[in-house]
């Protein structure tokens, strides 16, 4: 127990790692609670039409009267969805993959490792395209399964390389001459040996979900139904509000989607700082 | 070295196999008619077109056929250049529509690219050797390298563009003047081209410096450095090997983020509606254009292979460990 | 008089504190001389190697002086150390294996490194030092990746050496190798001082048994202190410090390696560095303590060039 407290002591004195959490948290506060405390939904034309910020509609109202912070509350969420599914996602594939190739070794590595490239090579974002425009996606789920399916082949590079380097050590061969069978290996002694690594994974893995999301929904390839930043910025262009001035309609999701993803970048580097000491001397 | 060029084109070639047959597959597992409702959204006025396009596609997807012929029709009609008619713009073949958006992408996304590289690598280099820089530099990169590609392009559009009005922000040239070879076009299309530049280069840029600085920080902590050190080594001579062995992992970085680079500059086209693929992938989505978007997809496909080879070749020639047969990092 | 070391002290800063891996070490290293430097890991005697030529971004000079060939040497100024570097003081590493820029050929790597330091290469002797260590002159066309482990170590020891230094550290050399590798590189080492291409040597290692066989003198070091020093044979046959009694007792004979472990032969362990214990400190596991432990025996010479931090001994 004193190593965690111990880790954690020195995790609340870095910096770089409580500033991210702290945007990331506000951030994620407002798109669970907001939602609730507005009456109307994000679409409803509820005010003035292309009014500027107020003390009423604090980031204003785009040009049919619908309240800009409702559809940011509301699309910060799909968001914050979209980032842990699609992330999620990606990350379960990448570590079955990568754990598999690097324990197993032998042809299944060759095997996934080929897999694995060719996805790698795939230009994620133009898979989606096709995907998305024929099949059509109706909800952040779907979109966060397909980009799950894309996205996962560096983490599982990754994670092939990190198991491969824990592979010979002592306590998996304990553990193997012990007669453990390969899944308890991989859960109970190799996955524990790496966790720090995984979740680093997992948070690039969330931040490059959202990303793909917000340009898919830009194109307009996004859900069909609700509301999310990606899709506000696709309205905001595509109804001049650059040309109209309308800041106030295409600043906030940008805004959003840059600030959940660049402190969750912010984060993992303090995350790595509190994990590898010798980068804190830097 | 030839078995590591072996396995590359191999999986370069399954990879193209593969994009080839989500290609064919995808229109198939549609539900539903696709040439129906394909007609059906492209909603186009002239009967006679409408007409043309049932027969191109129902020839096209020969749906009478076993499978396996309509799959190496396909294949057939793929090596004759075929990549079938443009609806949107019909009856242009979608080889030509490409073929016409094709120099505007490249022109905006090698030199958005290659510049974002080494000036990115060089300012990483620079800014991993002064703490107050490395401060400052470091968060600016990260939230570079978050930002939306297509946000940039919007603020930088609407900052520079609408309120200040210094720069154009659509199109590739002033819609004022034909397309010639004059100092005014050429003028006009620089014009244009600065600020969709900028912000693809400008996103590109932070995500290369940051990596840059990580690597140069793990070089610069590596034991040869250390060994350097206690000889006495110039700060110099540890700073070239340092820089000259961080660009590696720079090199397999690039081949990496094509994909991500590619995708900004699709949408950051939409924005300014800069006449390349990713303002055609627009027009082809709004019009229903499935065969476009199958042939830009395709096109892209391949051009992200052919740039993955060129970076192979280039990791060979950096990397002095692929070319005595030690296999190496990528 | 060599190399003088006069009340060195180097302290590790960690998170939780200072740790005093050197805490006040004195002796001296004659010209001429191969002192062995043995200790358990932990001791401080990769400290006191490294000390002598780099202190890493976590170690910090606290006091004592090092003098070489009677020039002040300014261990806590590595700017200023940079000039002794190489010419008067180098090192074979710890890390020798990975050493070498992999991506240098190792004949470039030389050439670049001696300009670097102002010096020109000179190809026939940099050949012929290469035959001393076995290793073909084509060495210098290849990659390190190209070569064995022994080659590239071998290689490391010609490069160390090439400015003929006045004081090599060798630094845990062999305990990477197998027991015929080990003999051989040892054999190297003294080849490398009767040859004359340098002065003396500090040979860090926590096998007396392997620096037995080339060392004059070995150094024991106890929880960043040294404990005796005294010529080889006499560590071996007629220690006085109770420590080193017990180390040289736990060897099962001489020629037979120890692992690095803790001495399961002694009780205890040795204190935490972090906030150590006043006086000796190795009385808590020591079978002749006495009251007068509690105050620090000085490390004084009890017979010609044999010295001991004991009050037993003196």
């Amino acid at each position: 127990m004193t190593g965690v407290r111990n880790a954690l002591r020195v995790a609340l004195r870095n910096g770089k790692l409580v500033a991210g959490l702290a945007v990331v948290l506000a951030l994620l506060l407002t798109a669970l609670v907001v939602p609730a405390t507005i009456a109307y939904g994000p679409n409803e034309y509820v005010g003035p039409a292309a009014a500027p910020p107020s003390a009423e509609y604090w980031f204003g109202t785009t040009t049919f009267g619908q309240d800009v912070f409702a559809q940011f509350a509301y699309g910060l969420r799909a968001t914050f969805l979209v980032g842990l599914l699609g992330g999620g996602l990606a990350a379960v594939i990448g570590m079955a993959v990568g754990f598999t190739a690097g324990y197993r070794g032998g042809l299944v590595d060759e095997i996934l490792n080929m897999i694995t490239n060719i996805v790698l090579v795939l230009p994620a974002l133009v898979v989606l395209l096709i995907v998305n425009a024929y099949l059509g996606v109706r909800d952040v789920g779907v979109q966060a399964l397909f980009i799950g399916l894309t996205s996962w082949p560096w983490a599982a590079r990754a994670i092939r390389a990190q198991t491969l380097s824990l592979r010979s050590r002592d306590f998996v061969d304990l553990a193997r001459l012990s007669g453990m069978r390969t899944p308890g290996i991989i859960v109970r002694e190799i996955a524990p040996n790496m966790s720090s690594y995984l979740f680093m994974t997992f948070i690039l893995l969330f931040g490059g979900s959202i990303l793909i999301a917000a340009s898919l929904d830009f194109i307009g390839l996004g859900p069909s139904q609700g509301v999310s930043l990606g899709l506000m910025l696709n309205n905001a262009a595509r109804w001049s509000a650059l040309h109209l001035g309308m800041w106030w309609w295409f600043v906030p999701p940008g805004a959003g989607i840059t600030a959940v993803v660049g402190s969750l970048y912010v984060v993992n580097v303090g995350l790595d700082e509190v994990f590898n000491p010798k980068l804190r001397e830097m | 070295m030839p078995r590591y060029f072996g396995r590359k084109l191999l999986i370069y070639g399954l990879t193209f196999f593969v994009a080839v047959t989500i290609n064919w597959m995808i229109p198939r597992f549609m539900p539903g008619d696709p040439v129906q409702s394909m007609l059906a959204r492209a909603n186009i006025a002239q009967p006679e077109a409408v007409e043309a396009m049932r027969v191109h596609y129902t020839d096209l997807f020969g749906f009478d056929l076993p499978l396996w012929k309509q799959y190496a029709n396909f294949w057939a009609a793929l090596f004759r250049g075929d990549l079938g008619i443009s609806i949107w713009l019909f009856p242009t073949p979608v080889a030509d529509v490409i073929a016409r958006a094709v120099p505007y992408t490249l022109g905006l996304l090698l030199p958005a690219v290659l510049l974002s590289w080494v000036a990115g690598n060089r300012f990483g280099a620079f800014a991993a050797r002064r703490k107050w820089l490395d401060n400052t530099a470091l968060p600016i990169g990260y939230l570079l390298t978050a930002t939306p590609y297509m946000w940039l392009a919007i603020l930088l559009a609407w900052g520079l563009g609408v309120v200040a009005g210094v720069l154009p922000v659509a199109g590739a040239y002033s819609f004022a003047i034909q397309p010639e070879w004059s100092w005014d076009f050429a003028g006009s299309l620089l014009q244009h081209w600065l600020l969709p530049f900028a912000s693809l280069f400008l996103v590109a840029f932070g995500g290369w410096a940051i990596g840059m600085r990580n690597m140069i920080i793990y070089e610069l902590e590596a034991d040869y450095v250390r060994y350097l050190r206690s000889l006495g080594a110039s700060g110099r001579l540890i700073r070239r090997y340092a820089f000259r062995n961080a660009i590696l992992p720079q090199v397999t970085g690039l081949a990496l983020q094509l994909g991500v680079l590619v995708a900004g500059a699709l949408v950051t086209e939409i924005v300014f509606s800069y006449p390349g693929l990713g303002h055609l992938i627009l027009q082809a989505i709004q019009n229903q254009d499935f065969f476009l978007l199958q042939g830009i997809f395709l096109f892209i496909v391949v051009g992200v292979l052919i740039a993955n080879f060129v970076i192979d070749v280039a990791y060979v020639v950096v990397d002095p460990r692929t070319r005595v047969g030690m296999g190496g990092a990528a | 008089m060599s190399l003088t070391v006069t009340d060195l002290r180097v302290h590790y800063r960690t998170p939780r504190g200072e740790v005093r891996a050197l805490d006040g070490v004195t002796f001296t290293v004659a010209d001429g001389e191969i002192m062995g430097l043995a200790g358990e890991s932990g001791s401080g005697k990769s400290t006191l190697g490294t000390s002598l030529v780099r202190l890493d971004g976590r170690m910090r000079h606290v006091g004592g002086t090092v003098e070489l060939d009677g020039v002040p040497l300014p261990v806590a100024d590595s700017a200023a150390m940079d000039r002794f570097r190489f010419r008067a003081v180098s090192v074979i590493p710890q890390y020798s294996m990975s050493a070498l820029n992999p991506t240098r050929k190792i004949g470039k790597m030389v050439a670049e490194l001696l300009a670097s330091r102002g010096e020109r290469p000179d190809r026939a002797e940099l050949e012929r030092r290469l035959a001393l260590v076995g290793l073909p002159p084509d060495v210098l066309g290849r990659y390190p990746i190209e070569l064995s482990g022994g080659m590239k170590q071998r290689v490391v020891m010609v490069v160390s050496t090439l400015l003929n230094p006045s004081l090599l550290i060798a630094d845990e050399v062999t305990s990477a190798l197998d027991v015929s590798s080990q003999k051989a590189v040892a054999g190297m080492l003294l080849g490398l001082r009767d040859e004359g291409l340098v002065t003396s040597m500090i040979m860090v290692t926590h096998d007396i048994s392997l620096v037995y066989q080339i060392a004059d003198t070995i150094a024991v070091m106890y929880a960043g202190r040294l404990a005796e020093k005294a010529p080889a044979d006499v560590i071996v046959t007629a220690p006085r410090h109770p420590y080193t009694r017990l180390l040289i007792s736990s060897l099962p004979e001489v020629g037979v390696r120890q692992a690095e472990r803790r001495l399961d032969g002694i009780p205890g362990t040795p204190p935490s560095l972090l906030d150590p214990p006043e006086g000796c400190r190795f009385r808590d596991r020591c079978p002749l303590a006495f009251d007068r432990c509690a105050e620090r025996p000085p490390f004084a010479e009890v017979a010609p060039g044999h010295s001991v931090a004991c009050w037993k001994a003196v």
